[in-house]
């Protein structure tokens, strides 16, 4: 059986998600943009609406819908601005998810509430300045002494890490060696204003400049025993089955801000006139913008596709991939053309698809570069 | 207390609408159809009603199979239960014959308030409240900004275009409200959900003991002869400021009948 319709919920939400999007963040969301400004208020307002909460079941405050729901929300989120999506992305499935998936329940019951309703954010720490395609080479340490962790090291453009409502970071750190030698990497959660902790000012960025990123040192923290995230030693696996996930939702993201820029473009070519005629009646620009729809939709499939194997609990993790690779890659060039379709103007933070221009190219490197996909992927096919 | 909040599905206001050529009446298959906005203004005021006050908020809407998404939206926000009328015969009706159909279901509910948007965007009559109001012989408090509910006394500010009036009426009442008197909230996820479990109940006419050949578009008190699509915009005026131009721009009004 073949099915990629929504169901009601699920288009019911689209519907509402594309309005909060139109109606509430395009209208401010350039000025927060240019401000370099994390806008609280708005993000406040996507945790009324139980998006932070919506792949978690109601027992932990969430809203009980699935992975897909999320995706579906955070595509029509990043078709108009993607700073609050991937404020959404990174406070769900990196703040949030490893404490549903691996927490105590001691620590569900602490945390999930607050961060389902979005009036807490989590940030999860896992690049360090030194590197953040090979994770395994972490440098932080956190050591146990007298039923504390103890942490030392730093980390790298951590998202979500300093804002009004940041609550907690779940860092990797090196807590051992494993009996083969190699570093035993475990998941430790530290509360923010956690003595030792200090977070550094916000990067200035090339795009995502409404979203917080930031640069997280640790002089020992100290933390109780019980803030270790899962099994000790298991810190690597745990984030590589969460960035599976991840890769899923950034596909997602990606789509949206394709498919935000066939809006824009559609839009554009019909107003803009050029030699005595809207610019849209030149074949050139039709065909810039049928293949951006082209890209948009087949980069949805791709994600369908991946969310429906993971959610039927088959192994999704190529698909994941592929999603991701593609997606970014296409969202890229979608963001090329549509600057192409708005001429200078395109060139103008004032008109959204200079946003979507800058905001495009850190899809293909965050979460896994597009290398490090294609890596997976040929892995996968048992090449190499 | 109980609540029924009157919710119409329109074309989307923001996106072309048509009529449909084989009978003039408004093209709903084709069309983006959406709650009317002004409705989502009386179902949060509704709600807000019965937050402070308890009660059941029931939606009551007329129209076509589809209208269905229109229902789920009021659920979602936070209605209780809905009353789906739907019968073929009443294609093209008028707004008296609506209002005949409408009032045959409010009676079939129990209501303490009666709650609607002050207009639709399809067809703008505005009467509605008024039509019902006769109908069921009951108070109408029209273009409300403010309510407030106190035991069976309802207030309203009445919004006009210099200030307000003050009306206060007991209930049972009808009250129509304009965009002024709140903001509507956004479903949440767990509302969607939650709306697919609420009661809907569909009627026909017969349930409602409607004659079928009171309303429809053969009977309609209006109907649509003849439509074209709006002229395309002018040229425009240009009025040069030579000292003078608060004077033109005056009398270009005046000459318009527009001051
Ligand atoms: C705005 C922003 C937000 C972020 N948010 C977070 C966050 O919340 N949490 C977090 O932990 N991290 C976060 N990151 C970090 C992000 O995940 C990393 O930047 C990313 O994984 C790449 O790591 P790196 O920057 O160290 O690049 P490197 O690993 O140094 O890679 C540099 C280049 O070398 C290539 N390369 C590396 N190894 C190979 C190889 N074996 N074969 C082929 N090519 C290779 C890469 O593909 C890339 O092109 C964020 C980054 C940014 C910019």
């Amino acid at each position: 059986m073949l099915d990629y319709r929504l169901d009601d919920e699920t288009e019911t939400l689209r519907k509402v998600v594309r309005e909060f999007a139109l109606e509430v963040v395009a209208p401010q969301i350039g000025d927060f943009y240019e401000r370099d400004e994390f806008p609280t208020d708005i993000v406040r307002q996507m945790g009324e609406l139980g998006l932070f909460g919506l792949p978690f079941p109601e027992e932990y405050g969430g809203s009980g819908g699935d992975y897909f729901t999320l995706c579906v929300a955070l595509e029509e989120l990043a078709r108009v601005d993607s700073s609050v999506a991937i404020t959404l992305e990174a406070g769900v499935s990196l703040g949030a998810m490893p404490i549903y998936r691996f927490g105590t329940e001691e620590q569900k019951q602490q945390w999930l509430p607050r961060l389902c309703a979005g009036e807490a954010l989590g940030a999860f720490g896992l690049t360090e300045p030194g590197g953040g395609s090979d994770a395994g080479a972490t440098k932080t340490t956190a050591k146990l002494e007298d039923g504390h962790w103890v942490l030392n090291g730093s980390k790298a453009f951590i998202t979500n890490s300093g804002t009004d409502l940041t609550e907690l970071v779940i860092a990797t750190a090196v807590t051992g060696t494993r009996p083969d030698g190699g570093k035993e990497i475990s998941a430790i959660l530290v509360p923010s204003g956690t003595p030792g902790l200090a977070v550094g000012k916000r990067y200035s960025k090339v795009g995502w400049n409404a979203s917080d990123t930031r640069e997280l040192s640790f002089t020992d923290v100290r933390v109780p025993e019980e803030n270790l995230v899962g099994g000790r030693g298991r810190g690597y696996a745990q984030f590589l089955q969460i960035l599976d996930e991840g890769r899923i939702a950034i596909s997602a993201l990606a789509v949206g801000l394709a498919q935000g820029c066939v809006d824009e473009s559609v839009k554009y070519a019909a107003q803009r006139e050029a030699f005595g005629r809207a610019i849209g009646k030149n074949q050139a620009v039709q065909f810039m913008i049928a293949d951006m729809e082209v890209r948009a939709s087949t980069a949805r499939l791709a994600y369908y596709r991946a969310a429906e194997k993971m959610l039927r609990g088959e192994p999704f993790k190529r698909e994941a991939s592929i999603a991701k690779l593609y997606s970014s890659e296409m969202a890229m060039e979608n963001a090329r053309y549509a600057t192409q379709v708005h001429g200078g103007y395109g060139f103008m933070n004032e008109f959204p698809v200079g946003r979507f221009y800058r905001d495009a190219k850190i899809l293909e490197i965050g979460e896994g570069t597009s290398e490090v996909q294609r890596m997976l992927i040929a892995r996968d096919l048992g090449v190499g | 207390m109980n609540i029924v909040v009157l919710v119409k599905q329109v074309p989307d206001s923001g996106s072309e609408r048509k009529l449909d050529s084989s009978d003039n009446t408004v093209a709903r298959a084709s069309a983006d159809n959406v709650i009317n906005e002004m409705d989502e203004y009386a179902i949060e005021e509704a709600l807000t009603v019965k937050e402070s006050q308890g009660g059941e908020v029931t939606v009551l809407t007329v129209g076509p199979g589809s209208a269905t998404d229109a229902i789920r939206k009021a659920l979602s926000m936070g209605a209780d239960k809905a009353v789906h009328v739907t019968d073929d015969a009443v294609h093209g009706s008028c707004a008296v014959q609506t209002s005949a159909v409408i009032a045959a279901a409010l009676q079939q509910l129990e209501y303490d308030l009666v709650l609607c948007g002050a207009e639709s965007t399809d067809g703008q009559v505005s009467v509605m409240p008024a039509l019902l109001s006769e109908r069921l012989g009951i108070p109408h408090l029209s273009g409300a900004r403010k309510l407030t509910v106190e035991g069976t006394t309802v207030r309203v500010e009445r919004q006009t275009d210099g200030g307000y009036w003050m009306l206060e009426s007991s209930l049972p009442a009808i009250v129509s409200t304009w965009d002024t008197i709140n903001e509507p909230r956004y479903p949440s996820f767990k509302g969607i959900m939650a709306a697919k479990k609420k009661p809907v109940e569909t009627k026909s006419l017969a349930d409602l003991g409607v004659d079928p050949a009171s309303v429809g578009l053969a009977t309609a008190t209006s109907r649509v002869l003849d439509f074209a699509g709006r002229p395309p915009k002018g040229e425009g005026v240009k009025v040069a400021d030579e000292g003078d131009g608060a004077e033109k721009l005056v009398g270009y009004l005046a000459a318009q009948k527009l001051v």
